[in-house]
């Protein structure tokens, strides 16, 4: 097993500093969670160019207004940039306390502009002109490349990134209920599968399952306490939260509805509801894993952007570059990060669509061989090619 | 339905106990006997007895491998019910199955009478003075329609479980979920029901060109994928796109962001009839189609001269999308991506390419014949190796658990196994995208989606899932325990078990126990 040999090597390294801050090599007890916008969310909506005039051309309906202009305008982080206003009680206070930093301009370089092409794309994060390998993504190959990993997919299939040699478990973290198989009829279930090859998932599966529904039933009564309990995605956050406090430390989990042509509305409508319930959502995940938050990073993603001029349904297309978002409790946040140009016609790509000047493989090899401290070769298993771009974000 | 019932005498003539454990495997030692073309329905008094290839190669073709249906098989022999398969007569159903479907709403008012209904109902709505009346209004006008998606769900699965024409009830799955449309959106679950027995089924043996023309004329795809709000000026790019990638080419097949660009200019116009007939330019009356919910304005459609994939479409009205239909269906790019998806739904997660490129050429040869595709399917060696082994997704392993289970005696109410479905991810009109679900078995077999299909063959084979409590207000559930252990399984399921799988079932303590350890055992699931 390679990662075992990577990591007897790395184990006799004194700690390190990276970005002036100490870590121990490498890094056991980070947790990730990646969040998968599905639909290609409208980044220019959410992160919003405040100071482009151009921006506000292009989006005669859609636009939200400049900071400071009244009800619904956009709630400004620096002089060039707000956020939707659909954010203001979740990620806004996150972002004050330097907790959440966003990448414009990010991106893959897959021009296909097809919702499930990009997606896999990303998911796989293998190179550009290489025959694609479904079997291999790159979150089941860094769970390869650590030790003391608890990989787990909230979704209610395996998503491609966590296809890999390493066998992770899923759930589908908004519908955990009590189980009718008992024990002795998952021994016998576990034994019929024992030399096929679902043996292992079948095992696993009844293992994270009794796992899950412990703490997520536990949760749910101390929060029954609570008036209200929340639905949707906040609920699955909320309980991912409670579990990667608890027992896992590298997450994946996925959201849907973002694809908007028609009528997505500005500072309140469609994308805002979305919006304001992914920020309630990711706010109580924060709250949910406690003290862990500083060992911790999200990052939230997207296949790709929207067209930056509105369509003729006040909506948009699909575009190209996305606002990637990097949260966590050590995140050095409160900033936007990466690289950047300004927000005009002559700099569109393809004279539609944000151009792609930070590559996700880049941001987050960065980002991974930071917060894991990754050696170079290790990093190379994950994202093959790929020179990691130093945004500091850890 | 005009099957012979002798078969089915004979297969239902022998019920075993439970727990004899011993006389599966002295069944399963006897020869198996094929079916063959000549063999006429015999006034035997032992049970057929089949061949695992013969079950396999029934299950692999129908929802579902169970008594009746291997009873038909012998009756016709392998050529005899092949044919009966690809080219049956009509969609008749059981009388049972057919009361329950015809007693829907959804079978007494058709879709431009739903949605005109629920059209009144909702600007009703906006006039009620108070916002709790209002509320409470709008709460029965959703669960209203709602109800209309469940019973497009309950038509779909009577006919999934008891339809003759079981390999037309496969592809009409298969068909809506290659042009997938999610209920969700808008108004469509009053649409789902039409969408499946009219755009779909019709063609699901059919012609290709006249499947993709079907859905795209109606009003489910062309609100799902915003193609009723594309129009001259005000491109909306979304359904054009689809089509490209989704539908017919696949993505990565050759065509650029200028072909998607130029066929959504040839789509502007096609959309739904709204209430009233919309004003048109002097000179372009002609060009307006107003049929059933379909419309194609000239109002709002694009005139110029359109480049699609290097052609050169002249500006004039609908023709240029059935120009645009007979490009894109005729391509050899659609042949392969459709046969591909084909043979991956049926033969393998990775179909060989042989196979793939064979069926494509059938698929060009005829024009887009799909029974002549699924044909050429069938008669290779690489569909033959694949029997007995292709992973069931959930939809598969849910009909074919209940078909199994019950044989041909009628479920009272659906709705257990939509929640079935659900629960296991693959619930009917429910996906999102308009990818559809995944059809690789990859997608199906990860560690919680195991548990969850452990927990619904606990659910049926313990014979408490409510399968047969009518749903009607205070109906008694009738008796129904699930029958696994039954002929078919003595006479020809029990020889394919493997020995880890017996070892298990040996030691089930109730039938209960044993129902859910054979629901649940590898053997099953593919």
């Amino acid at each position: 097993m390679n990662r075992r040999h990577v990591l007897a090597g790395l184990a006799g390294l004194a700690p390190m500093t990276v970005a002036g801050r100490v870590w121990a090599a490498p890094k056991a007890d980070a947790r990730l969670l990646v969040v998968f916008l599905r639909g290609a969310y409208d980044a220019a909506n959410v992160v919003i160019p405040v100071s482009s005039s151009f921006y506000y051309e292009s989006r005669p309906n859609l636009a939200i207004a400049r900071p400071g202009s009244g009800v619904g305008s956009a709630l400004s982080l620096d002089v060039d940039w707000g956020l939707h206003p659909a954010l203001a009680s979740s990620i806004l206070p996150l972002f004050q306390r330097g907790e959440v930093a966003f990448v414009p301009f990010a991106g893959t370089d897959d021009l296909t502009r097809s919702h499930f092409e990009t997606q896999d794309t990303i998911e796989l994060g293998q190179e550009v002109n290489v025959r694609r390998d479904y079997r291999s993504g790159f979150m089941a190959r860094l769970a390869h490349e650590l030790t003391g990993v608890r990989p787990i997919s909230f979704t209610e299939q395996l998503p491609l990134t966590f296809q890999g040699e390493v066998a992770v478990p899923n759930v589908a973290i908004n519908a955990v209920g009590k189980a009718g198989i008992d024990s002795r009829q998952a021994k016998l279930i576990t034994a019929m599968y024992e030399h096929g090859p679902l043996s292992g998932a079948v095992a696993e599966g009844f293992r994270v399952r009794d796992e899950v529904y412990q703490q997520v039933t536990d949760h749910m009564m101390e929060a029954s306490r609570n008036a209200a309990s929340p639905k949707g995605f906040e609920l699955s956050a909320r309980r991912i939260g409670r579990l990667m406090r608890e027992t896992f430390n590298l997450g994946f989990v996925d959201v849907g509805g973002w694809d908007t042509h028609v009528n997505q509305g500005g500072a309140t409508g469609y994308l805002a509801d979305r919006l304001g319930e992914l920020g309630r959502g990711l706010a109580g995940f924060a709250e949910e894993i406690g003290p862990k938050w500083n060992d911790t990073v999200v990052v939230v993603l997207s296949e790709f952007g929207r067209t930056f001029r509105e369509n003729g349904n006040h909506g948009t297309d699909h575009g190209h570059g996305s606002v990637y978002w990097v949260l966590g409790g050590g995140v050095r946040g409160g900033r936007i990060a990466g690289e950047q140009v300004a927000v005009d016609q002559p700099h569109l790509f393809q004279n539609r669509d944000y151009p792609v000047l930070t590559d996700y493989r880049g941001l987050l090899g960065g980002l991974i061989r930071q917060l894991y401290g990754l050696d170079a070769a290790s990093l190379g298993r994950v994202f093959a090619n790929v020179t990691p771009k130093d945004l500091a974000l850890v | 339905m005009g099957g012979p019932r002798a078969g089915k005498v004979l297969v239902l003539g022998v019920l075993v106990a439970f727990g004899l454990g011993s006389s599966a495997e002295v069944r399963a030692g006897e020869p198996p006997v094929h079916a063959s073309p000549s063999a006429a329905p015999a006034p035997v008094a032992a049970p057929l007895v089949f061949s695992p290839h013969d079950i396999a190669f029934v299950d692999a073709l129908t929802w579902g491998a169970n008594a009746s249906t291997m009873a038909r098989f012998h009756a016709l022999g392998v050529e005899g019910w092949l044919k009966e398969q690809l080219h049956p007569a009509r969609d008749t159903l059981p009388a049972e199955a057919q009361r329950q479907i015809e007693a829907l709403e959804i079978s007494r008012r058709s879709a431009p009478q739903l949605v005109t209904e629920f059209r009144d109902r909702d600007a009703a709505l906006k006039n009620l003075p108070s916002p709790e009346e209002k509320g409470a209004a709008q709460k029965v006008y959703q669960a209203d329609m709602t109800a209309r998606a469940r019973e497009a769900a309950t038509a779909a699965i009577l006919r999934a479980l008891y339809a003759p024409d079981q390999l037309r009830e496969r592809m009409v799955w298969f068909w809506l979920n290659h042009f997938n449309v999610h209920q969700a959106k808008g108004n469509l679950r009053l649409l789902m029901a039409d969408y499946q027995d009219n755009a779909i089924r019709p063609h699901a043996l059919g012609k290709f060109r006249d499947l993709l023309a079907a859905t795209l004329r109606h009003p489910a795809m062309l609100r799902y994928l915003d193609n009723a709000e594309n129009a001259a000026g005000r491109i909306n790019e979304n359904y054009a796109r689809e089509i490209m990638e989704l539908h017919t080419l696949g993505v990565g097949s050759g065509y650029s962001q200028k072909d998607v660009e130029e066929l959504a200019r040839i789509l502007t116009g096609v959309g739904i009839a709204g209430p009233n007939i919309p004003r048109v330019k002097p000179g372009q009356e002609a060009l307006l189609i107003r049929d059933g919910l379909f419309e194609f304005n000239p109002a709002r459609h694009d005139f110029g001269d359109k480049v699609l994939l290097g052609r050169t479409i002249e500006g004039q009205g609908f023709a240029e999308v059935e120009e645009a239909l007979d490009i894109l269906s005729r391509a050899p790019a659609t042949a392969r991506h459709v046969s591909r998806d084909i043979a991956i739904y049926f033969v393998a997660d990775n179909p060989p390419e042989a196979l793939v490129q064979r069926m494509a050429d059938t698929f060009q040869k005829s024009d887009g014949d799909i029974a002549a595709v699924l044909a050429t399917m069938i008669r290779s060696p690489e569909f033959e190796a694949s029997l007995g082994k292709r992973f069931k997704d959930p939809v598969r392993y849910v009909f074919s658990a209940v078909r199994l289970a019950y044989d041909d005696r009628v479920i009272l109410n659906t709705q257990p196994v939509q929640n079935w479905l659900n629960r296991l991810g693959e619930g009917l009109y429910n996906h999102e995208t308009p990818d559809g679900y995944p059809l690789v078995s990859t997608a199906w077999t990860a560690s919680g989606q195991m548990t969850a299909r452990f927990e619904i063959a606990r659910q049926i084979g313990s014979g408490a899932a409510g399968l047969f409590k009518p749903a009607e207000e205070g109906a008694v559930e009738q008796p129904a325990f699930p029958l696994l252990q039954n002929s078919l399984y003595f006479s020809g399921l029990s020889a394919r078990l493997s020995p880890a799988t017996r070892l298990a079932l040996a030691q089930a303590i109730s039938p209960q126990d044993w129902n859910t350890l054979f629901l649940s055992s590898p053997d099953f699931m593919q």
